[in-house]
């Protein structure tokens, strides 16, 4: 296999950086499309370990799992775009730190 | 004729069970008809059962039905009539019925008309069935429900919280007899295996010798028992505050009948007593101490009724002592003469109180003797009675107890002396009583006379009161004939002198005024006598600081469950942590995630503190 060959530990160092970086968005966002959207990038960053092992290891597990993960996050974002809507609705506002009802 | 004495209790229990139901919607006519209708037909029929009996003075037995049966243990609601149970009977539904029909003008204007006689019919009933039955569990069936009809009328003026007070202290304290009666009974059914009076004696006496500890511990508790409903020493504070209920009452319950339960027990039960000596010698001390402290108490009184109420409980002493020099038939002659006597002296009492605008204290009464001509005679009789003298009724049986007690072996002597001293007592009080209401300058006016149904009852008293004493009761059979010898006379003439001396010193002091007590009681030692004897030898406030006091101690420091403390704190801390923990649930996602994240941290840096080789 010829072509760009990139160290695994870079592609690693890349994909806990996209983790870091959504999960930061995830804290610190307010608005709910954004929240969605380091969710995503979280995803991403999970899957793109998974790619990076599997050609590491020459195995198509990465990739079967790759697949697996980008439906599941077509799924999310179908459910999360349908609570998005709701949320607008019942409170006139993206910003989740006003959906607070559930306190104890 | 004999096969219809269960009719006799079921009247008057009928009329009660009628008069509370439907008693508020009948108008006040029928209510007094069914009230004293009830205990009437009950005293006819007693007295037809009682020719047919003096006919053929045979005991009979009649048994309605089986109770219960346990095992071997099989009471039966059945009859016991003989001599004894006619006296008891006659008693309680002849004076009764005059006690009933005298309430009907006494308490013309009372609003709970219908409850009053509803109370006194079942107490009628109660108080038959403990006398009629022919095991001691009847008995005490009908035991404890006259008092239950004692407590309900004591307190039946319920909305003055110290009436509430005095019915609640009279159920209590003779409940402390009564519970010692049970214990009383269980162990006669343990050793002998049978309630039944008539067959318990029977075995009692095949299985115990003379001074059996057994029968002396049996006795000694069926004795509490009667001395707690006979209100003898030390459980006789309750009578006095029984006066709170309407006198009436006072006269058939707390004179009559009720309180002489006691005796009627003893004398019932004597058998046993005779098994145990020592017991038959409590009964008898008991008795003469509970004589002489009562009528101290009653000489210091000022409560017309509470004057009466000591004298009852000194009167019961007397038939206590007869019943420990093993005199029954004495005792139950007094029990009978007394209940005529002390039912004649609370009615005219009642009459007074009724038309005196409900004045107890005497010394705010006097001059009454032409005011109320009635009442006067009728406490005339009384009082002469009461503190026999001669021909009356109280005479023939007081003078009879005397006598026995002196010729008793051992302390005869000793307590014919005490006795005689009561009886001493007894008269200058009743005449103290007489002087002070009846004669001198008039105090307060009575606003009417008594009608005829109040004269009626106590004219009939009067009668009875003067000639009780030559009535010859049918107990000849029941109990074992005394030695029947006489003592010497100049011991009957002591008896007899002694009471006209009583009455003579209380005229000398209350009447013309010629012997001056007033040094004597004013001096310090006659003043503190008189306030220890007022306050009824300090009994009550020595129970009050023994028992009432701290009982309530103890119930205000239980009253904040300290037990619970324990549980209390295990809820308290419990609560604390879901206090603590509920707070952390804002309601806030990003306070979750933020949460969640670094229990992450925490979490993975401590594994791969512990095992690096994960790595």
């Amino acid at each position: 296999m010829d072509g760009l060959n990139i160290p695994l530990n870079h592609i690693l160092l890349v994909s806990s950086l996209l983790f870091a970086i959504g999960m930061m968005g995830l804290m610190i966002r307010r608005n709910i499309i954004f929240i969605l959207m380091s969710l995503e990038v979280m995803l991403n960053s999970a899957a793109l370990a998974f790619v990076a092992a599997g050609a590491h290891w020459g195995q198509p597990d990465g990739q079967i799992v790759f697949m697996l993960i980008l439906t599941v996050a077509a799924a999310e974002v179908a459910v999360g775009l349908g609570l998005v809507l709701q949320v607008q609705k019942r409170f006139k506002t993206l910003d989740m730190d006003h959906a607070n009802r559930m306190r104890g | 004729m004999r096969e219809l004495i269960w009719l006799i209790p079921l009247i008057p229990l009928l009329s009660s069970v009628t008069l509370m139901l439907a008693g508020s919607r009948l108008p006040r006519l029928m209510i007094g008809i069914a009230g004293v209708g009830s205990v009437g037909f009950a005293a006819l029929l007693t007295l037809g059962t009682g020719i047919n009996f003096m006919a053929n003075p045979e005991p009979f037995q009649l048994t309605l039905w089986t109770w219960m049966q346990v095992g071997s243990f099989a009471p039966g609601v059945a009859f016991y009539f003989d001599g004894l149970t006619l006296v008891m009977m006659s008693v309680i539904t002849g004076v009764g019925f005059l006690i009933h029909l005298f309430s009907t003008e006494f308490m013309e204007r009372d609003e709970s008309y219908a409850r009053y006689f509803a109370y006194l019919n079942m107490f009628v009933a109660a108080m038959l069935v403990l006398v009629m039955a022919d095991n001691l569990l009847l008995l005490y069936l009908g035991w404890e429900g006259v008092g239950v009809c004692s407590y309900l009328l004591v307190g039946f003026w319920y909305q003055n919280s110290a009436n509430g007070q005095a019915a609640r202290k009279a159920f209590i304290v003779t409940r402390i007899g009564d519970t010692a009666m049970a214990l009383g009974l269980f162990l006669l059914f343990t050793e002998l295996g049978t309630l039944d009076i008539q067959a318990m004696v029977g075995i009692a006496n095949e299985t115990w010798q003379v001074g059996d500890n057994v029968a002396l511990i049996a006795c000694l508790l069926l004795l509490a028992g009667a001395v707690g409903k006979s209100a003898q020493l030390p459980l006789h504070t309750w009578l006095p505050d029984a006066m709170a209920g309407p006198t009436p009452v006072s006269a058939l319950i707390h004179a009559a009948t009720m309180v002489t339960a006691g005796v009627y027990l003893i004398a019932r039960t004597h058998g046993l007593f005779l098994l145990a000596p020592e017991a038959m010698m409590a009964v008898a001390v008991i008795g003469i101490a509970t004589t002489l402290m009562a009528a101290f108490t009653a000489l210091m009184q000022s409560d017309i009724k509470r004057i009466l109420a000591y004298s009852t409980i000194s009167q019961i002493g007397y038939m206590f002592l007869a019943l420990g020099v093993g005199a029954w038939t004495a005792g139950i002659f007094h029990l009978m003469t007394h209940a005529f006597f002390k039912a004649l002296l609370f009615l005219g009492s009642g009459a007074i109180i009724h038309c005196l605008h409900h004045e107890h204290n005497i010394f705010k009464m006097g001059g009454l003797r032409t005011r109320m001509p009635v009442t006067f005679w009728s406490f005339m009789i009384g009082s002469a009675a009461l503190a026999a003298l001669p021909m009356t009724s109280g005479f023939f049986s007081k003078d009879q107890i005397l006598l026995q007690a002196y010729q008793m072996p051992g302390m005869g002597p000793w307590l014919w002396l005490a006795g005689l001293l009561g009886a001493l007592l007894t008269a200058v009080y009743s005449f103290r009583l007489v002087f002070v209401v009846f004669f001198g300058a008039a105090k307060t006016e009575p606003d009417k006379d008594t009608g005829w149904r109040m004269a009626l009852p106590l004219t009939v008293l009067c009668g009875l009161s003067l000639i009780g004493g030559y009535f010859i009761i049918p107990v000849q059979d029941v109990f074992p004939v005394g030695s029947g010898d006489h003592p010497a006379h100049w011991v009957e003439y002591v008896s007899i002198s002694v009471p006209l001396f009583g009455v003579l010193l209380a005229y000398l002091i209350f009447h013309t005024g010629q012997l001056k007590v007033d040094s004597l009681v004013n001096s310090r030692i006659g003043q503190t006598l008189r306030q220890f004897w007022l306050s009824g030898w300090g009994i009550d406030w020595l129970y009050d600081r023994l028992f009432v006091r701290p009982y309530y101690a103890l119930s205000g420091m239980l009253k904040s469950e300290p037990v619970d403390a324990i549980y209390g704190l295990i809820v308290a801390i419990n609560q604390t942590f879901n206090h603590w923990l509920s707070a952390a649930q804002t309601g806030r996602m990003r306070w979750y995630i933020v949460s969640m994240v670094f229990g992450l941290v925490v979490l993975l840096t401590l594994a791969l503190q512990i095992s690096p080789e994960v790595l």
